[in-house]
Parts: structure tokens; sequence; C-alpha cells
């Protein structure tokens, strides 16, 4: 596909206008449903499978980071360079070791996703109050309650709000996906792109996917309000 | 990595149009002229609607909002809209429009929250209007306003990459083509450059950033990145 692209890059012309292109049309929506419903379906399964693995391997470090302090700096200097490296270097890296595989484009954007929440646990680890821990201590909690009943719920507003500024983050990178063939709307976009230039779709697509990352943006929103009503309540 | 150190070593890729320094050259080409613009655009008016304390709503979503617009569906419209066509010009609009939110809302916050305790003494001390803004506000907002250019100014090099998948040039291009003729030696070599690159300007900007911010703040300043 993409080989194909790069010849026909070179012949083509967009300045020659054979048929009218449209912007924004109703009717490649209504015509193209089942290709946007599947495209829409493709992005939410990368996306969410993408920040999924950041948090599995983020969590676990940030609670290692905290135990043994020394390790903190080097593992957010590794994160800030994993979160550096643009996202189609990761996806180039990563396919002679995945192939087309959904994979090539999940663990790139995990890479990327990690430092976010990684960085947002353990900064709201450490703002845990001392004095609700030691209460806790004091009531005879074990070290794992403290840590799933106090520091955890405390700390929930910030990882929350990691998690919410990598899943957007994600929904706009998982385009570039297109490359290796899973890229949700982005391949849509990027297929319009090589076939002539076919605006519904290009516009389409984008628009979709700015919709879809509002929505999961709003969906966190409520999901935050709902895990720590204590934070709202506060601010009222 | 025996076919790398070859492909790096060849003479032949250190020369040319499809040569290293030119690809080189071409990204950051891209990159500066889309990062002077941002800045002309956003800082002015982060800077100002900060010191008016206006247009709260303006520079706060426009940092969402600009997070959810995916920088590859602007890329490809630019490049598909018969004015503007494929090319560098598409990249470089892009990369304007992905780097103003950053700027925008760093700059506004920046200048907006500065200490009330240090605009109320310089204000006691007949401090105001552009007076306050340059010798008092603007100081103290660096080291936020820097950060934004600092994380900006990254996030646009790293994504210049894309303009070779519309039919510009930079770094990117070795990519394009690896995938292009399933060449994994030539994918890793542009994978390794754009890496290279992004990663070298956020150490370069960093310390920059050590030096520009005012030594009164440099505390503030570590406590800042720790919670950022």
């Amino acid at each position: 596909m993409i080989a194909s692209g790069a010849a026909w890059l070179a012949a083509a012309d967009p300045t020659v206008d054979q048929a009218p292109n449209p912007w924004f049309s109703w009717e490649y929506v209504t015509t193209h449903t089942t290709q946007l419903l599947q495209a829409g379906k493709e992005h939410i399964l990368l996306t969410v499978m993408s920040v999924l693995l950041a948090m599995l391997v983020a969590i676990p470090l940030a609670l290692l980071v905290r135990r043994v302090r020394r390790l903190e700096a080097p593992v957010l200097a590794l994160g800030g360079i994993l979160y550096t490296i643009p996202s189609l270097a990761m996806i180039s890296v990563l396919w002679p070791i995945f192939g087309l595989s959904p994979w090539t484009v999940i663990v790139a954007l995990a890479m990327y996703a990690l430092l976010v929440v990684l960085r947002n646990t353990v900064v709201g680890l450490k703002g845990v109050p001392q004095d609700a821990v030691d209460a806790a201590r004091g009531m005879g909690y074990s070290k794992f309650a403290i840590l799933t009943k106090i520091e955890f719920p405390l700390a929930m507003p910030t990882i929350l709000a990691g998690i919410r500024i990598a899943t957007v983050s994600t929904v706009g990178l998982v385009t570039i996906g297109a490359l290796v063939g899973y890229g949700g709307f982005g391949s849509l976009i990027y297929s319009g792109f090589l076939q002539n230039f076919w605006h519904a779709q290009i516009m389409t697509a984008t628009l979709a996917c700015v919709l879809l990352a509002v929505v999961f943006e709003l969906l966190l929103l409520g999901a935050q309000r709902l895990l720590t009503p204590w934070a709202s309540r506060a601010r009222n | 990595m025996g076919s790398l150190i070859e492909w790096f070593t060849d003479p032949a890729h250190w020369q040319g149009p499809n040569g290293i320094p030119t690809r080189f050259a071409e990204q950051l080409e891209i990159s500066a002229i889309a990062m002077v613009v941002a800045l002309a655009i956003a800082l002015p008016l982060g800077v100002w609607l900060g010191h008016k304390n206006r247009g709260e709503f303006l520079a706060i979503s426009a940092g969402n909002i600009g997070r959810a617009v995916p920088t590859f569906g602007l890329l490809v419209i630019f490049a598909s809209w018969a004015p503007i066509g494929v090319g560098n010009i598409a990249a470089i609009l892009a990369l304007i429009i992905f780097a103003i939110p950053p700027l925008l809302t760093n700059a506004f916050i920046g200048v907006r929250e500065v200490n009330p305790e240090v605009t109320g003494a310089a204000r006691g001390m007949g401090f105001s209007g552009l007076r306050m803004l340059s010798k008092v506000e603007l100081p103290n907002a660096v080291p936020l306003i820097a950060a934004g250019v600092r994380t900006a100014t990254v996030q646009v090099v790293a994504t210049a990459s894309l303009a070779a998948l519309v039919g510009g040039g930079g770094l990117g291009a070795y990519v394009v083509e690896g995938f292009a003729v399933q060449d994994i030696t030539l994918l890793l070599a542009g994978a390794i450059l754009t890496a290279v690159l992004a990663v070298g300007t956020e150490l370069v900007l960093a310390g920059i950033q050590r030096m520009v911010t005012p030594k009164g703040l440099r505390l503030a300043q570590a406590q800042l990145e720790a919670a950022a």
C-alpha cells in the first residue's frame, strides 16, 4: 500500500480537481457506516490496550521506585527518553519484531504513555499526607492495607489525571499505526490520502478521532468524580 | 547490527539530496519554521491574556482540545487541500497548530499565577502596566514559559518526521522508504536518527532552560518539574 502510494505521489497533482470532492459529506457517512464503525472499534481497542499496558508496567514501577528511592531518578529519566522517541521511530523499531500486527502499535504507544502514568503515580503517592499513613499504622493496618486502603485512594486523583492525559494523547497517536495497517481512523485518513485525496473520508475520520478523544476525556473525568467523591466535595 | 554499522559508515549515505546531512537539515528547517511561527503567535497572546487575566477558557481549553486533534489527520488534510498540496508546507502548518496549545497554556498560567505577594509588593513600589509585566511578571513566568517551549519544541522535532508521509522531506523519509521497500536496515537507521535528534533536542533544551531560569527561581523550578 505504501509502495504504491509513494509511486502515486510522484505522479499525482493535487491542484487538478477532476470531480467534486467535498470535505464534509453526510452521504459519505451513511454509505460508509460499516467501515467507520470498524475503524472506531479498532481505534478504541488499540487505545485501551496501549494505556492498559502502560499502566501495567508503570504502576508496579512506581511502587518499586517508592521503595527503592535511588531508582527514582534513573527510572524517570528512562521514561523520559521513551516519551521523547518519536512514535514513528518506535513503530519502525518494533515492526521487525512484531510485524504487521496490532502489537507493534500497542507496544509503541504504551512506551509513550508510560512516562505520564508513571510520573503521576509517583507524584500522587508522594503527596499522600504522612499523618494519614501514621494514623492507619496506629490502627494496626498492614503495609498492604495501607497501600490499598489509604495511599492508593488518596493518590487516585493524580493517578487518574495521568491516565486521562495519556489516553487522550494516545487516541491521536493511534492514527500513525496506519503505517503498519493498524491505525483505526488513521487507516481511513491514510487510505483517503492515497485514494486521490478523498476529502470526505479524510475529514470524517479526523473529526471522528477528535470526537473519540473528547468521549474518552469525559468518561475518565466522570470516573474520576465517581472514584474520588471527596475531591469534588472539597472543591465545593 | 552489522548491516546498520555498514549503512552508517557508507559515505554514499552522507551526501546528496537523500544523504543524512540533507535530511537532517530538512527536519530542522521544518521544525524551526513551525516553532518560530507558533512562538510568534502563542507567546504574546498567552502573556497578554495572562497579564490581563482574561480568556482563561481559550488559553486552558486550547491545551485540552489541542491534545485531542490528531496531528497526522491535520497533516493529511493540509496535504490533500489543493492550495497547499503535498510537501513540507503541509507539515509546517500542521506542526504550528500542534505547537500552539502547550505554548499558549504555559504562557498564560505562568504570567497569571505569579505569586500575588510578589506582584503586590511591586505594586506598592509603584510598578504597573508594562513595567509590571516586563520587570516582575515575565521574569517570574520564565520557568513555566521555558518548560512549555521545551516541551513543544521536542514534540515538534519528533513529529516533523511525519512530513515524509505526505511527500515532504526530513529524516522520516528513511522510515517511509524503509517500509515501502521492506528494508529493515533503512527503517532502523531512520528510527535511530529521528530518535537521536529528538532526545538530543531534549537534552540541549533542558540545559538552556536551566541557564535562562533566574537564580532565585531554580528551587521552584525543581519542584515544578516534580509536579508536572
